[in-house]
C-alpha cells in the first residue's frame, strides 16, 4: 500500500535545532514539520532570526556543529532518513539527491575557477561520464538555464558574468544531476526586480520539467505570491501557520501572519495630494557625475562611467519625491550629489535659492543643517564608539548649539521617534536594526532640516519593522512639513510613501510624474517592465486581515 | 508593534569590564600580563636592590650564581652584581621601549591618518617617503643615527622610534582607508563636521584597537633593537642594560656562561610578555567577539 503513494521529496517531522548556551533562545527551531511533494514549491517564510536558513542547513547537514545541532525530530529526503547517514553517505547525497541554491552567487562560486569548471566538478564527483560527455552535459545545462552563448560562458570566470547570470550558473550547478529536492535559500534577494522575476520563472520552469520538489526560503511575501504552492510561516523558530498559498496569502489565520501580510505595502498608491501651491525647496538642474578610475603613475586614465546624466528635478515643501531604479541606475549617486557627499561634475542644486554646489567648504558646512540624510545601513551609519545621545546631539553641537541644551533636545527627539529615554546612554550595537534606523532619523531631525534625503532607509529591515519605520517617516514629514527625497529600489515602498517619483535607468530619467499616474499608466518601456516585474503583482495583500481576526 | 520597537535589551556591563572578561579568557595573555608585571616591579624596585650604583664592584669577579648571597645571581668579569644590573636593565628596557613606541606610533598615526584620510596626492607623497624609509634596513639606519647623534640613552630611544614608524604608519593608513568609506563618516560629514574633528573624533577611536595591539609589537622590537645596539657596544655605557650585559658576557661565554645567559633570559621573557599581551589585547579589543 505504501508503494502507491509516492514518497515526498522532503519530509520534516518535529525538527528541533539547539542553539549554544547563552543565546537568546534555547532552540533556533522548535517543532517544525513540513512536507515538500514532488513537483511542488513550498515557501518557508519568516523574518530574520526566525531559523529559516538553519532549516536549510539541517537538511543539507551543514549546520555549524557541535554548537548548533539537531536536537530532535527527523528529516526524510526522498524517504531516506538523513540524520542517520554517515558523512560519506551524505556527501554522495548532496548534489545528487538534494542540492542548494544560495543567496549570493558571487560568494558561492569560486572566483578562481571558470564557470564551466565548477559545474564540471559536480559531474566529475558524482558520475562516470567521460571528459567530452561532461562538457556536453555542462553546455546543455547552461542552455537550459537560458544563458546566452553557453560555449563562451563555459570559459568565463564568475566576475565576468552579471549577477543574474551567476545565479543561473548556480541553478545549472544545482540541477545538473537532476536532484529530487532543491533548496533555494533567498535566491533572488540580491538581485534586481527584473532579474528576480526571470530567475523565479526559471526555477519554476525547470522544476516543472524535472518534477523536483523545491523548498524556497524567503522573507518576501511578493515572491511567495509569485511562486509558492504551499506556505509555511516561521516566527522565532516556531511554525505558526502552514497551508496552501492562496489560503495563507489571502486569508491568514494566525495573528502573526496577519500582521506580516498587513505590513506588505500595497501596490495601489494612495490618492495624490496637490503640491502645486507649495514653494519649491530643493531644485536640481543639469546634474552630471562621471566616475573616472584614477590611473596609476605611468598608466593613463581608465574608462569612465557616467553615473548620473543631466538630471533635473524639483522638490516642493512637504512633498516626497521618490527616486526609483535598479542597481547601477545612479539613484544613490543622486542622493550623494544632492547632499554634496560626492562632487558633481556640473549642474546646480538650489536649496531655497542657494546653489549648494557653488558653496565654499565653509559655507557648505553651514548649509548642511538644512539638508540632512538618513542612510541605508543603520549599523554602518552610526559611529560604534559613540553613545546615542552624543550621536543625535552632534549635529546641533557642531552648528554652535550649547552642549547641554543639545543633549536635552536629543532626549526629546528619542521620544519623538518612539524610543525609550533609557536609550540615550547606550551604544548603537545594543539596538535592533529598526531601533538603529530610528536613531538615524532622530539624528537627521536634530538640526531641524528643510529637506531629508533618505537613501534606501528601510531596505535592510524586516517587513514588519519596515512598515513601522515608514509610518514614522511619513508622520514626521507631515508633522514638521519636511520635504523628502526618497531613494529606493522597492516599488511597493515607493507606491505608498512618495507623492511623485522619477524612474532612473543608466543615470537618466526615463519617466517622472505623480506616483498614482505612473503606477496606473506607465509611459516608458522600462517603467512598464519594472512594474510588471514586481513579484506577486497580481496579489493584493488583504489589508482588512488584522480587523477580520 | 510600537511597544516592540521601543523595548530595549537589558543594559550591558561597562566597557572595561567587558574588555577584562575577554582578556581573561586567554590564558597565555594572563601569563604575559604576569611577566610584564614582574618587569615593571623590577624596574620600580631597582633602587631597593642597589641604592648606590648598579655598576660598582660588588664582589669577586666571576662569582657563579647562588654562591655568595650578597650577589645572588653572581658577578661579571668586573665584579659587578648581575642581579642589580638586571633590575636597572629593566628600567632602561622599559624606558627605551615606552619612549620609542610612543615616538614611532605617534609619527605613524599622523602620517598614516593624513595619508589614509585624504588619499590622492597627499597619500602619494607620504607613502613614497614611507617607502624610502622602508627600503633602508632599519638596523643599518639605526646604527647610522646613533653614530651621528651619539649613544646617549635619550638619543637611542629617539633613534629607535624614528626607524620603526613605517609599519604603524602603513597600518593606520589601511585602517583609515577602510573606515573613511564607511557610512558613519559620511553621516558625520553630512552634519558639517570639520576634517580635523573627523580624523580625531570620528575615525580615530575606531582605528585605535589594532594600533594598541601593534604598539605591543613595536615595544618588543624596540627592546630588542636597544639590546642589539648595546651588544655591539653602541649602547649608553653609563647605564646597565641587558644588551650591554650580554655583549660583555660574550667574552667569558665558555667559562662563565651565566653572565650572558641571565640577561638573555630576561630579554626573551620580556619580549614574550609583550607578544602574549598583544595577543590578549587583540582578543579583548576585537569587536567581532562577544562578551
Amino acid at each position: 500500500m505504501t508503494e502507491a503513494a509516492p514518497t515526498p521529496a522532503l519530509k520534516i517531522e518535529n525538527l528541533r535545532i539547539a542553539l549554544p548556551k547563552g543565546s537568546d533562545r534555547p532552540f533556533a527551531l522548535d517543532g517544525l514539520s513540513l512536507e515538500v511533494k514532488r513537483g511542488e514549491v513550498v515557501c518557508l517564510v519568516g523574518e530574520s532570526g526566525s531559523g529559516k536558513s538553519l532549516t536549510a542547513g539541517a537538511i543539507m547537514r551543514l549546520l555549524p556543529e557541535p554548537h548548533v545541532h539537531v536536537a530532535g525530530g527527523a528529516i526524510f529526503v526522498q524517504g531516506e532518513d538523513i540524520l542517520a547517514k554517515s558523512d560519506k553517505e551524505m556527501k554522495a547525497m548532496r548534489g545528487e539527491r538534494v542540492s542548494m541554491i544560495f543567496q549570493e552567487p558571487m560568494t558561492a562560486l569560486n572566483p578562481q575557477k571558470t564557470v564551466g569548471w565548477q559545474i564540471d566538478e559536480v559531474l566529475r564527483l558524482h558520475t562516470d561520464l567521460s571528459r567530452a560527455g561532461r562538457k556536453a552535459r555542462v553546455i546543455e545545462m547552461l542552455e537550459r538555464v537560458h544563458i546566452p552563448d553557453p560555449a563562451s560562458a563555459y570559459h568565463a570566470y564568475p566576475h565576468q558574468v552579471s549577477g543574474g547570470q551567476r545565479q543561473r550558473v548556480m541553478i545549472a550547478m544545482a540541477l545538473c544531476l537532476s536532484p529530487g529536492l532543491i533548496i533555494a535559500d533567498e535566491p533572488t534577494t540580491a538581485l534586481d526586480v527584473t532579474t528576480q522575476l526571470q530567475i523565479l520563472k526559471l526555477i519554476r520552469e525547470l522544476q516543472e520539467q524535472e518534477g523536483a520538489g523545491v523548498l524556497f526560503i524567503t522573507h518576501d511575501f511578493g515572491v511567495v505570491a509569485q511562486i509558492a504552492d504551499h506556505v509555511v510561516v516561521l516566527k522565532q523558530g516556531e511554525m505558526v501557520e502552514s497551508g496552501p498559498a492562496s489560503q495563507v496569502l489571502n486569508a491568514p489565520q494566525h495573528p502573526y501572519t496577519q500582521a506580516l501580510i498587513a505590513s506588505v505595502p500595497s501596490l495601489t498608491p494612495p490618492p495624490a495630494k496637490c503640491f502645486d501651491a507649495a514653494p519649491v525647496v530643493l531644485k536640481g538642474t543639469g546634474l552630471t557625475k562621471t566616475f573616472a578610475a584614477r590611473g596609476g603613475l605611468f598608466s593613463g586614465r581608465r574608462k569612465s562611467v557616467t553615473a548620473v546624466d543631466n538630471l533635473t528635478f524639483e522638490l516642493r515643501r512637504g512633498e516626497t519625491l521618490g527616486v526609483v531604479g535598479e542597481s547601477g541606475s545612479g539613484k544613490t549617486t543622486v542622493s550623494r550629489i544632492v547632499t554634496r557627499l560626492l562632487e558633481a561634475d556640473s549642474g546646480a542644486v538650489e536649496l531655497d535659492g542657494t546653489d549648494l554646489l557653488a558653496c565654499s567648504p565653509r559655507e557648505m558646512r553651514a548649509m548642511r543643517k538644512h539638508i540632512q540624510m538618513v542612510f541605508q545601513d543603520p549599523m554602518a551609519s552610526l559611529n560604534p564608539r559613540k553613545r546615542v545621545v552624543d550621536l543625535i546631539a552632534q549635529g546641533p553641537i557642531v552648528h554652535g548649539e550649547n552642549r547641554k541644551k543639545a543633549r536635552a533636545q536629543a532626549r526629546e527627539l528619542l521620544e519623538l521617534v518612539e524610543l525609550s529615554p533609557a536609550a540615550a546612554n547606550r551604544f548603537p550595537h545594543e539596538f535592533s536594526g529598526g531601533q538603529r534606523q530610528r536613531i538615524g532619523i532622530a539624528r537627521a531631525l536634530a538640526l531641524r532640516p528643510k529637506v531629508i534625503v533618505a537613501d534606501e532607509p528601510v531596505s535592510a529591515l524586516d517587513v514588519s519593522v519596515q512598515a513601522q519605520v515608514l509610518r514614522l517617516l511619513a508622520d514626521l514629514r507631515d508633522q514638521m512639513n519636511l520635504s523628502l527625497l526618497f531613494v529606493t529600489h522597492d516599488l511597493r515602498v515607493a507606491a505608498q510613501l512618495c507623492d511623485r517619483i522619477i524612474v532612473m535607468q543608466h543615470g537618466e530619467i526615463v519617466e517622472a510624474g505623480e506616483t498614482a499616474a505612473i503606477f496606473a499608466d506607465p509611459q516608458h518601456e522600462y517603467t512598464r517592465n519594472l512594474l510588471s516585474s514586481i513579484p506577486g503583482r497580481d496579489w493584493t495583500p488583504p489589508k482588512s486581515a488584522t480587523n477580520a481576526a | 508593534m510600537t511597544m516592540a520597537a521601543t523595548d530595549l535589551p537589558p543594559p550591558e556591563p561597562s566597557r572595561p569590564v567587558i574588555l577584562w572578561r575577554r582578556f581573561r579568557r586567554n590564558r597565555a595573555a594572563l601569563l604575559g600580563l604576569f611577566l610584564f608585571a614582574i618587569v615593571v616591579i623590577m624596574a620600580l624596585t631597582a633602587g631597593f636592590i642597589e641604592p648606590d650604583d648598579s655598576l660598582r664592584r660588588a664582589g669577586v669577579p666571576l662569582t657563579a650564581p647562588f654562591i655568595n648571597w650578597d650577589t645572588p645571581l653572581g658577578t661579571d668579569q668586573l665584579g659587578r652584581d648581575i642581579l642589580a644590573m638586571l633590575f636597572y636593565g629593566a628600567r632602561i628596557s622599559l624606558l627605551v621601549g615606552v619612549v620609542a613606541t610612543l615616538i614611532s606610533i605617534g609619527i605613524g598615526i599622523v602620517i598614516g591618518a593624513l595619508s589614509g584620510y585624504f588619499g590622492g596626492w597627499v597619500d602619494d607623497v607620504l607613502m613614497r617617503i614611507t617607502e624610502a624609509f622602508q627600503t633602508i634596513p632599519s638596523f643599518v639606519l639605526l646604527l647610522t643615527l646613533v653614530a651621528i647623534l651619539g649613544s646617549k640613552i635619550e638619543w637611542i630611544a629617539l633613534a629607535i622610534g624614528v626607524v620603526s614608524w613605517t609599519a604603524p604608519a602603513r597600518m593606520v593608513r589601511a585602517e583609515f582607508m577602510s573606515l573613511r568609506d564607511r557610512e558613519f563618516v559620511d553621516a558625520a560629514r553630512n552634519l558639517g563636521v570639520s576634517n580635523t574633528a573627523m580624523i580625531f573624533k570620528e575615525i580615530m577611536p575606531n582605528a585605535i584597537p589594532p594600533i594598541i595591539v601593534y604598539a605591543s609589537v613595536v615595544m618588543a622590537l624596540s627592546i630588542l633593537l636597544e639590546s642589539a645596539l648595546a651588544f655591539l657596544a653602541l649602547g649608553d655605557p653609563n647605564y646597565a642594560s641587558w644588551g650591554n650585559m650580554i655583549g660583555q658576557g660574550r667574552a667569558v661565554l665558555r667559562s662563565a656562561w651565566y653572565c650572558a645567559a641571565i640577561p638573555g633570559v630576561a630579554i626573551v621573557l620580556t619580549v614574550l610578555s609583550f607578544s602574549l599581551l598583544g595577543e590578549g589585547l587583540n582578543d579583548a579589543l576585537n569587536p567581532r567577539q562577544k562578551k
